[in-house]
């Protein structure tokens, strides 16, 4: 009885020992993933919170997209993807699946797969066709100044609510 | 003609047809801008959306809206995506139809969509609620939740929407599209919720045709309504009383 | 009544584990087949935007409805109490049980998304059938199970009389649901009639029991047990009632909708030249189905015979995959009716018939679906015990003289 305890508490220590070691071992043969630099000065909100929280915030604003029309920029992918996978100086653009693309980098290390971009588009719009990030500009008329054509959020608000004292 | 120096959006077509003299009062047009709607508000059971459309105008052999589509929402056409898919298994979110009358032989055309029915039957049979109606009355599918049933194909009276067959790449940001879900015609909502016009009124209006409207069902002194209550509109299949927001003269 | 002895079969026979293999290597087809489609997509199959519902959907809703009718013996048993059937009851109500199994394999690995299944089963839209079939197929599955665990469970043989009424109440609630899918489409002109859902009943009454027969058939005398001919008899009549029931509302319903001018199109599409359909619904639905196997049931010089009694079932069975293919396949070939009275052309294919080949993946998985039933059953005899040991007449028949 008493020999058959100690086997087993060795057992039980040689085990906690692989544990601590494994990742130790895991580590030293993959590289921590290369997370690529982002295009923007400033995430939406602190690196730690985004790295553990993305998806929440990103379900949420789908729901709140595809089911209520709201188009904030926030937490919205294609805004994540415009700033963290912009092109680079010759128009060169990762995608989805290679170690550069900002997503895959880290998902093909954790190996958790995902599968918004079976859908979802994994690099910014072409920008001789669309312009969805400068302010002021309409998304559905590159080039095109806004007055001209569709009012952008910021001009409704300076036509409702200014427009009529001045 | 390029894209940009022709397209004229619903509110531009407004301001030159106020400048051209027409009795449009600037109360009307300060009504129009109240109703446009901030990126954080949520689309609004006061609007309808809808449009209508003027057979007599929708010439024969025309596909403008049909290419405008494909372009804003990066469907089929020339570039097609879809790739390994037979031409009966690729994606139409809008068709040019031609009806021929069997007794008297007229001809009619028409392009043909999701009709935005009040009352979807696609939107009914969904059974995880991925086929859905937004509070302004734009039918959508959520293709988060879409399994792929197909259930809503067999539903829909007007053949309005399409499966995807294959995996897909190259997709436009504004409009998210994958093997396996259903998808059809969004109004555009990409565009609608940022105050704009559907990408097939636009080019039916900037090439000239003028056989497309879009606007406000909820709003008495909208284009679209005056034009209703003027001139009057049929529904496809009314017998199934499905109150669309799609309406057509003409037929 | 003698006290009856369940066996399992033992199951170590070389024709045993043949057919084992075969149903086996149909299962990993259709399995093969799943994963050819859903790693390519749908454009390996037959299936279209114009015919979006193919062979696994006539595979699949056979199954379901069938799932339903095999429980006849077993409802009949508990339900309407009569003694003679209730040693099949078990063998009955598992076989119901696999083929449900098996029909919603397939419904289910014809998905686009068939990874999404957690969303089917979380996400509920209340006015969609399809939300309340999958409510109504899980919940079969349970209600079922505690009905077979109640018979096999001496110690709650008691109980299973109430587990039979549930299961019986709750089997018409599903084939109607089942009906419902097609019976509440107001789009097409094959479907929107009401009589779908009692039609659906009425069928897999027939569809359930030509399988039960089969299978019953099949074990007894594989396995050299002695069915008698009283028990036999009963088979052989309940399925002929169900023939005449099927043929009666196939009638009613093509009557109804032959009366109103507008499904007239429809109708001569399936009746008169609608190509395929039209031949599998005289040659198949019709004759093969319902008329020979009618022959077969009745003709006093057939009263006898086994071998009789198994081929109107396997024409039964047969007739059934035509039914569904003409009304799943033919129902959406027939071109949507948007425009009356007028000739509607487009490049989406608007107007004219719908063109609709099977491809083999779609065939395999299909097939793999009615495979996996009968695997399941196969094992379930072997596992289980579910079926007397002997069933002769001296066995069952108190009023029987030697």
């Amino acid at each position: 009885m008493a020999y058959s305890q100690r086997l087993s508490r060795k057992a039980i220590a040689w085990l906690i020992g692989a544990v601590l070691v494994l990742p130790l071992t895991t580590f030293a043969e993959v590289p921590s993933p290369v997370i690529p630099k982002a295009k923007g000065d400033k995430c939406v909100r602190p690196t730690e919170i985004m790295r553990k929280d993305h998806m929440k915030f990103l379900l949420h604003h789908r729901e709140e997209t595809v089911r209520e029309g709201i188009r904030t920029k926030k937490d919205s992918l294609k805004e994540c993807i415009a700033c963290h996978n912009a092109p680079d100086k010759n128009g060169k653009v990762a995608r989805i699946g290679s170690p550069e693309h900002f997503c895959s980098t880290c998902h093909n290390y954790a190996a958790v797969k995902i599968d918004c971009f079976e859908c979802h588009a994994d690099k910014p719009a072409n920008t001789q066709y669309r312009h969805s990030l400068a302010e002021g500009d309409s998304p559905h008329h590159p080039g095109m100044k806004s007055e001209d054509k569709v009012l952008s959020g910021k001009t409704l608000e300076i036509l409702t609510a200014k427009g009529d004292k001045e | 003609m390029s894209h940009q120096e022709t397209d004229i959006s619903r509110r531009q077509f407004l301001g030159k047809a106020a400048a051209a003299g027409l009795m449009i009062a600037p109360g009307v047009m300060l009504y129009k801008v109240a109703q446009a709607r901030a990126p954080e508000m949520p689309a609004s059971s006061s609007n309808r959306w809808g449009m209508l459309i003027d057979t007599s105008k929708c010439a024969t052999g025309c596909s403008d809206c049909v290419t405008a589509c494909q372009t804003e929402n990066g469907w089929g056409g020339e570039n097609s995506n879809e790739v390994h898919s037979a031409p009966t298994q690729q994606a139409h979110w809008i068709r040019k139809v031609k009806l021929t009358d069997k007794q008297t032989g007229h001809v009619q055309s028409l392009p043909l969509m999701c009709q935005h029915c009040e009352n979807p039957p696609c939107v009914d049979v969904c059974p995880t609620g991925a086929s859905m109606k937004r509070a302004d009355g734009i039918v959508l599918v959520d293709k988060h939740i879409c399994i792929g049933c197909r259930y809503c194909m067999m539903a829909c009276p007007y053949k309005a929407r399409s499966f995807i067959h294959e995996e897909l790449h190259n997709q436009i940001p504004y409009a998210p599209r994958g093997k396996g879900t259903v998808e059809s015609c969004t109004m555009c909502v990409q565009r609608v919720d940022n105050n704009g016009t559907p990408a097939c009124v636009e080019a039916c209006n900037s090439e000239g045709h003028k056989a497309m409207y879009f606007g406000d069902l909820n709003d008495p002194s909208s284009d679209i309504s005056k034009r209703l209550k003027e001139y009057g509109a049929t529904e496809i299949r009314a017998d199934l009383e499905l109150n669309t927001g799609v309406r057509y003269q003409g037929i | 009544m003698k006290t009856l002895t369940y066996k399992m079969i033992d199951g170590n026979s070389s024709g045993y584990l043949a057919l084992l293999a075969i149903l086996g290597l149909f299962v990993l087809a259709g399995a093969t087949a799943f994963f050819y489609m859903e790693h390519n997509g749908h454009w390996v199959t037959g299936m279209s935007n114009q015919v979006v519902w193919g062979i696994p959907h006539v595979f699949a809703v056979f199954l379901i409805v069938s799932a339903s009718g095999a429980l006849n013996v077993a409802s009949i048993s508990s339900v309407f109490n009569r003694k003679i059937y209730k040693p099949l009851a078990p063998l009955s109500a598992v076989l119901a049980l696999t083929l449900l199994l098996g029909g919603l394999t397939i419904l289910v690995l014809d998905l686009g998304r068939p990874d999404r299944l957690i969303v089917a089963m979380t996400k509920y839209n209340f006015k969609s059938i399809f939300a309340w079939n999958m409510i109504l197929y899980n919940g079969f599955l349970a209600i079922v199970g505690v009905y077979v665990w109640f018979m096999l469970e001496r110690k709650m043989n008691k109980f299973s009389r109430y587990a039979g009424f549930a299961a019986f109440f709750w089997r018409l609630i599903l084939t109607t649901g089942t009906g419902a899918i097609f019976g509440f489409l107001v789009a097409r002109d094959a479907y929107d009639v009401a009589i779908m859902a009692p039609m659906f009943i009425i069928m897999s009454f027939a569809y359930g029991l030509a399988i039960f027969n089969i299978v019953t058939i099949a074990i007894y005398s594989w396995t050299d047990r002695q069915l008698g001919d009283v028990i036999f008899e009963r088979l052989r009549t309940l399925l002929g009632v169900f023939i005449g029931a099927v043929f009666y509302f196939v009638t009613v319903y093509h009557l109804t909708k032959l009366y109103a001018t507008k499904h007239h199109g429809v109708e001569n599409f399936i009746l008169v030249d609608g190509g395929i359909y039209t031949t599998l619904f005289w040659l198949g639905q019709v004759i093969i189905g319902l008329l020979i196997p009618a022959i077969l049931v009745f003709h006093p010089a057939f009263a006898k015979s086994r071998k009789a009694l198994v081929s109107a079932s396997v024409l039964v069975i047969a007739g059934g995959l035509s039914q569904m293919y003409v009304t799943i396949i033919g129902g959406q070939a027939y071109p949507l009716e948007m425009f009356p009275g007028k000739i509607i052309e487009s490049s989406f294919f608007d107007g004219g018939i719908k063109a609709y080949t099977p491809s083999l993946p779609e065939l395999a998985l299909g097939l793999g679906g009615f495979a996996l039933s009968l695997l399941m059953i196969a094992l379930a005899i072997k596992v289980l015990r579910l079926i007397p040991d002997n069933l002769s007449d001296a066995e069952i028949d108190p009023h029987h003289k030697a």
